[in-house]
C-alpha cells in the first residue's frame, strides 16, 4: 500500500515540473510573440497622431523599462509574472493582475457551467445508445449528436436566445450580474450562454461514451462476469462505466482547456465579460501588457486543467498509477 | 448431469443463417474430465457458449437441449439462467489476464464472485478468497489478494480465474483453451491444478483445447469436432489407440510430437467443401537444389559470438532503473543449409536475439558474424547490402501483411524498395514465389483478407524469399497456425530450404515443433543459452536441469522418453 501511495505522490511531483515547465515555455513564447508583432507600445501609448518629442518618446520608454536589453526586459518581466504582477494596462495605468482577476473566474464559471451541462446530457446519451447499439434508439441518438456537433455554437446561441428569451420570456437574452448583488440573476444569465456552449460538447462527449462504452463491452472480461452470474446492470455500472470512464474524462478535460481560449463567440454574443472579451479588446487596441497577462492566464488554466485531468487517469486506472511512473 | 441434445448453433448473417454448429450430443458425468477438441472454426467455442446461454448477440441457438440435472437451461428465464452462471457451471477463458477486469484488485473480483451467489458478508467472503488463492497454490496470497491483474503474470492470473471459477463449488467448469496462452512449464501446473481441484471439489470439467498434448494428458473422454460437426466421440485411450474418424486420424497424424522422427509431415486432404477425404504423406513436388553445395559450407552462415543486449527497467516506481540483460552473452553459429531451432519460454530473450541479428536493434556487444563479417556495429547504410540477405518471417499473419495492398504488391515490395529488376521481371519473380510456396498464380490479385491463416503465411514466406536471402528467421511462425495448417507450412519450409538452399533461424516456444524441423537447437533461459547441440542429442539426452524440466513438460502422445513415465 505505501508503495503504490509513494507513486502516486511522485506521479504527482512529476506533472508537476512537467506542468510548471510548460507554462515557463508559454510564457517565453507569449513574451516574445509581443516582440515579433509589429507597432510600438510607446507611440501606441503617446498617440501616433499627436507627434510625440523624441525626449518624450525616451523618457516612456525608460518608464515602461524597454530601453533595457531584451533578455534582461524578459527576466524582469517573468519575475514579476511569477509574482502575479503583469504590469499596468496603457490605456487607464490600472494593474493588468486586476483586470485578470476579476474577468478569468467568469470565464471559467462559464467554461465549467458549459462542461457540466454537457457531461449531463452527453454521459447518459451515450450509454443509452451504446447498449442498444444498432436499434432505432442508437440511430436516432447518435444522428442528434452529429447534428449537435455540426451546429456552429453562434446558431445555438442565436435559437436559444429566440426560443427562451423572445418567444418564452423565461430568461434574458444576454449580459451579466455580480452574484453578490443578485444570486437568481446571476444564475439566468448564465444558463444561455452556458447552454449554446454545452449543447455541442454534449455532442461530442456522448459520441466518445457511446465508443468508448462498447469497446468495453466487447471486451474479454465482461464476457467472464457474465458468466460468474452477474447482473447485467450491475456487470453496466460496476465495471463497464468504470473502465469506460478513462477516455471519458479525457475528452471532458480536453474540451474543458479548450473552452478556456474557445468561449470567444458565446462571451461576445451574450455580452458575458469574461477573460475572452478582454483579451479581444486588448488586442485591437494593442494593449500589450494586457494581452500578455490574459493570454498567460488562459494558458495556466489550460495547463492546470490538463493536470487535473492527468491526475485523476491515476485514480480511475490503476495501470498508470503503478507502471507508467 | 449436463447433457447436450442435438445441439444446433447458427450465425445470423445478411445472408440468412449460417450454420455453425451441427447436431452436438454429449454428456458430461460427475468427477468427469470431458475433452473437446478441435481446429480454430470447428465450433468448440461457440459450443460452450451455447452450454452457458452466453452466446454473442449475432448467434442463435437453431435447436436441440441443453440439459442440467434434467432441466433445459435453454428454455430457462434469463434470471433464472444467470443464477445457474457462476454457481452450477462455472467457466475459465484463454486469455486470464483479458478475463479479469484492469481496475479492480484481484481479491476485490473473487470475493464478488462470491458474493454474487453466497451472501456471507464481506469479511467472511476475503476470508474464503484468501483460501482459495491457497489451494489453487498461488505464492504469496496476500500480495496476489491486492495486486491489480497487470502485476500479476499469465499463469497467475489463470490461477486466480480459477479460484474464481471453484469459489461457489460449481458441478461443472467450462475450461476454454485455459492453457493456450501460457508457457510449457506453467501449462503443466495449471492442468495439474485442474485435475486437483477435480478430484477434490468433484466438479466435471468440460476442456475445450486444439491441443490433442493436453487431452491425452488429461481428459478421461474426448469429442473430436470439425467444422460444426461432431467426428467422434471415444475415451481418451481408445481415440489415440484407434481413432475412428479420418479426421481424428489425421489429427493425431499431422501433429509433430517429440520423440516421433519424421521428414515429413502427413498432411490432411480435404474436398472442396471442406470435408476431410483422407490423410496423406505429401509427397515433395518441388525440385531440390540443383547446385552445387557452395564451397564456404564448412564455414557457419551466421555466427554469434558474446552477444548482449540489455534494458533498463524500474523495478519498482521509486527505485532507479536496473539493467536487465535481456540476451546475456550468447554465442551461436548456424551453418549453411541447415536450421538452428532456439527454444525458450516467454520472456527468455529469443526475440530480442533475432532482432538483433536483423539489427531492429544495435547489440550493446560481442559479434555478428554474417558470412565472416561482422555486422553488429554496422551503421544504417553499411548494414543495407545485408538487408537482402536476411529475411524474417512473423508469427501472426493476420499483423504482418499490409491490409490493403495485394498479394503481388507485398511480395513484390521488397524488389520494389532494393530496384531489382524492371516491372515485367518482377511480376514473373512474383508469379514463381507464389508457385513455390503452394499459392494459385490468380492469388497475385487478391488481398489478404481473403486467404486462411495458413495462406497468409505463405504469402508472408513468399516475401521473405523475394531478394533470395541466404538467411530466413521464422519468428515464431506456425504457432498461431492449427495443426493441420502448420504441417503443410513446416513441411513448405523444409521443401523451400533444399530448393533455395536456405539456412533457418527457427524461434518457438513449441519444443516438438522445433524437434522437427532443427538441425541444432539452443535452449535459452533469461537470456542465456543454457544449452545448445544437434537436436538429437538436446532431445535424446538433455544434460540441463533447464531442458529436461522443458521436455517434461510438454504434453506429449503415447510415448515414453527421457525418463518421463507415460501417464
Amino acid at each position: 500500500m505505501n508503495a503504490s501511495i509513494a507513486g502516486a505522490l511522485l506521479l504527482a511531483a512529476r506533472k508537476l515540473l512537467t506542468a510548471f515547465i510548460q507554462l515557463l515555455v508559454v510564457a517565453t513564447l507569449i513574451f516574445s510573440v509581443m516582440y515579433i508583432m509589429p507597432g510600438d507600445p510607446v507611440l501606441l501609448l503617446l498617440g501616433a497622431d499627436s507627434n510625440p518629442s523624441p525626449e518624450a518618446i525616451a523618457s516612456m520608454r525608460s518608464q515602461l523599462g524597454l530601453d533595457q536589453p531584451v533578455l534582461s526586459q524578459y527576466f524582469v518581466w517573468l519575475w514579476n509574472a511569477l509574482h502575479l504582477d503583469f504590469g499596468k494596462s496603457l490605456t487607464n495605468g490600472y494593474p493588468v493582475a486586476n483586470y485578470v482577476m476579476q474577468n478569468l473566474p467568469r470565464t471559467l464559471e462559464l467554461a465549467f457551467a458549459a462542461i457540466i451541462i454537457a457531461a449531463l446530457i452527453g454521459v447518459p446519451l451515450g450509454i443509452a445508445a451504446a447498449l442498444k447499439r444498432g436499434s432505432m434508439r442508437d440511430t436516432v441518438l447518435t444522428s442528434i449528436a452529429t447534428i449537435g456537433i455540426s451546429v456552429p455554437v453562434y446558431i445555438m446561441g442565436t435559437l436559444l436566445v429566440l426560443f427562451f428569451s423572445l418567444k418564452l420570456g423565461l430568461l434574458p437574452a444576454s449580459g451579466y450580474t455580480d452574484i453578490s448583488r443578485n444570486v437568481l440573476e446571476h444564475f439566468r444569465k448564465l444558463a444561455l450562454p452556458a447552454l449554446a456552449l454545452g449543447f455541442g460538447l454534449a455532442a461530442s462527449i456522448a459520441r466518445m461514451t457511446r465508443s468508448s462504452v462498447l469497446e468495453i463491452l466487447g471486451r474479454d472480461f465482461v464476457r467472464a462476469l457474465r458468466a460468474k452470474g452477474m447482473s447485467e446492470r450491475r456487470i453496466i455500472w460496476q465495471h463497464v462505466l468504470r473502465n469506460a470512464a478513462i477516455p471519458i474524462v479525457t475528452i471532458i478535460g480536453l474540451q474543458l482547456g479548450n473552452l478556456m481560449g474557445g468561449t470567444v463567440l458565446v462571451e461576445a454574443m451574450f455580452n458575458w465579460p469574461g477573460l475572452s472579451t478582454l483579451l479581444v479588446g486588448a488586442v485591437s487596441a494593442r494593449n500589450y501588457p494586457l494581452v500578455q497577462g490574459a493570454m498567460l492566464a488562459i494558458a495556466a488554466a489550460f495547463i492546470l486543467i490538463n493536470l487535473v485531468v492527468e491526475l485523476l487517469y491515476s485514480l480511475l486506472d490503476p495501470r498508470i498509477r503503478r507502471k507508467r511512473s | 448431469m449436463l447433457e447436450v441434445r442435438n445441439l444446433s448453433i447458427a450465425f445470423k448473417t445478411s445472408a440468412g443463417l449460417k450454420s455453425a454448429v451441427r447436431d452436438i450430443d454429449f454428456t458430461i458425468r460427475p468427477g468427469e474430465i470431458l475433452g473437446l477438441v478441435g481446429e480454430s472454426g470447428s465450433g468448440k467455442t461457440i459450443t460452450s457458449l451455447g452450454v452457458m446461454g452466453l452466446l454473442p448477440p449475432n448467434a442463435v441457438v437453431t435447436g436441440g437441449e441443453v440439459l442440467i440435472d434434467g432441466v433445459d437451461i435453454l428454455k430457462l428465464p434469463p434470471a433464472d439462467l444467470r443464477k445457474l452462471r457462476g454457481r452450477h457451471i462455472a467457466m475459465i477463458f484463454q486469455d486470464p489476464m483479458a478475463s479479469l477486469d484492469p481496475i479492480f484488485t484481484c481479491g476485490d473480483q473473487i470475493v464478488e464472485a462470491i458474493l454474487l451467489h453466497e451472501p456471507i458478508g464481506r469479511a467472511n467472503a476475503r476470508r474464503k478468497a484468501r483460501e482459495l488463492l491457497e489451494k489453487v497454490l498461488i505464492p504469496d496470497p496476500d500480495r496476489a489478494m491486492r495486486s491489480y491483474p497487470h502485476e500479476l503474470s499469465g499463469g497467475q492470473c489463470q490461477r486466480i480465474m480459477i479460484a474464481m471459477a471453484v469459489a461457489c463449488r460449481p458441478r461443472i467448469i467450462i475450461a476454454d483453451e485455459p492453457t493456450t496462452a501460457l508457457d510449457v512449464t506453467v501449462q503443466k501446473q495449471v492442468l495439474e491444478l485442474l485435475r486437483e481441484l477435480n478430484e477434490e471439489v468433484g466438479a466435471a470439467i468440460l476442456l475445450i483445447t486444439h491441443d490433442l498434448g493436453v487431452i491425452y494428458e488429461v481428459a478421461d473422454r474426448v469429442v473430436v469436432m470439425y467444422a460444426g460437426d461432431k467426428m467422434e466421440e471415444a475415451t481418451t485411450a481408445d481415440l489415440f489407440a484407434a481413432p475412428q474418424s479420418d479426421y481424428s486420424r489425421a489429427l493425431i497424424d499431422s501433429m509433430p510430437s517429440l520423440g516421433r522422427e519424421a521428414e515429413r509431415l502427413p498432411v490432411i486432404e480435404r474436398d472442396p467443401s471442406g470435408r476431410v477425404l483422407s490423410v496423406r504423406p505429401e509427397p515433395r513436388v518441388r525440385p531440390a537444389s540443383s547446385g552445387p553445395i557452395p564451397a564456404e559450407a564448412d564455414r557457419p552462415l551466421l555466427e554469434i559470438r558474446d552477444l548482449c543486449k540489455s534494458y533498463w527497467v524500474k523495478p519498482a516506481p521509486l527505485a532507479m532503473p536496473v539493467e536487465m540483460c535481456a540476451v546475456d552473452h550468447v554465442s551461436l553459429s548456424v551453418a549453411p543449409r541447415t536450421t538452428l531451432g532456439l527454444v525458450g519460454e516467454s520472456g527468455c530473450g529469443k526475440s530480442t536475439l533475432s532482432r538483433a541479428v536483423i539489427r531492429l536493434y544495435k547489440p550493446d556487444s560481442g559479434q555478428i558474424l554474417f558470412k565472416g563479417k561482422d555486422i553488429a556495429g554496422l551503421s544504417d547504410k553499411e548494414m543495407r547490402p545485408f538487408r537482402r540477405e536476411i529475411a524474417m518471417v512473423f508469427q501472426n499473419p493476420y499483423g504482418s501483411l499490409n491490409p490493403r495492398q495485394t498479394v503481388a504488391q507485398l511480395v513484390e515490395a521488397p524488389m520494389v524498395i532494393f530496384a531489382d529488376d524492371d516491372a515485367a521481371g518482377r511480376q514473373g519473380r512474383v508469379r514463381s514465389l507464389l508457385e513455390a510456396v503452394g499459392l494459385p498464380a490468380t492469388a497475385a490479385q487478391k488481398y489478404p483478407h481473403e486467404f486462411s491463416g495458413g495462406q497468409r503465411q505463405r504469402i508472408a514466406i513468399a516475401r521473405a524469399l523475394a531478394l533470395k536471402p541466404s538467411l530466413v528467421i521464422c519468428d515464431e511462425a506456425v504457432s498461431a497456425l492449427d495443426v493441420s495448417v502448420q504441417a503443410q507450412v513446416l513441411n513448405l519450409l523444409k521443401d523451400l530450404q533444399a530448393e533455395f538452399d536456405l539456412t533457418y533461424l527457427f524461434i518457438s516456444h513449441d519444443l516438438s515443433v522445433v524437434e522437427h524441423v532443427s538441425d541444432t537447437v539452443a535452449v535459452m533461459q533469461r537470456g542465456r543459452i543454457v544449452e545448445y547441440g544437434t537436436a538429437a542429442a538436446i532431445f535424446g539426452n538433455p544434460q540441463e536441469a533447464y531442458t529436461r524440466m522443458l521436455l517434461d513438460a510438454v504434453p506429449t502422445v503415447g510415448l515414453v522418453r527421457g525418463g518421463k513415465e507415460a501417464p
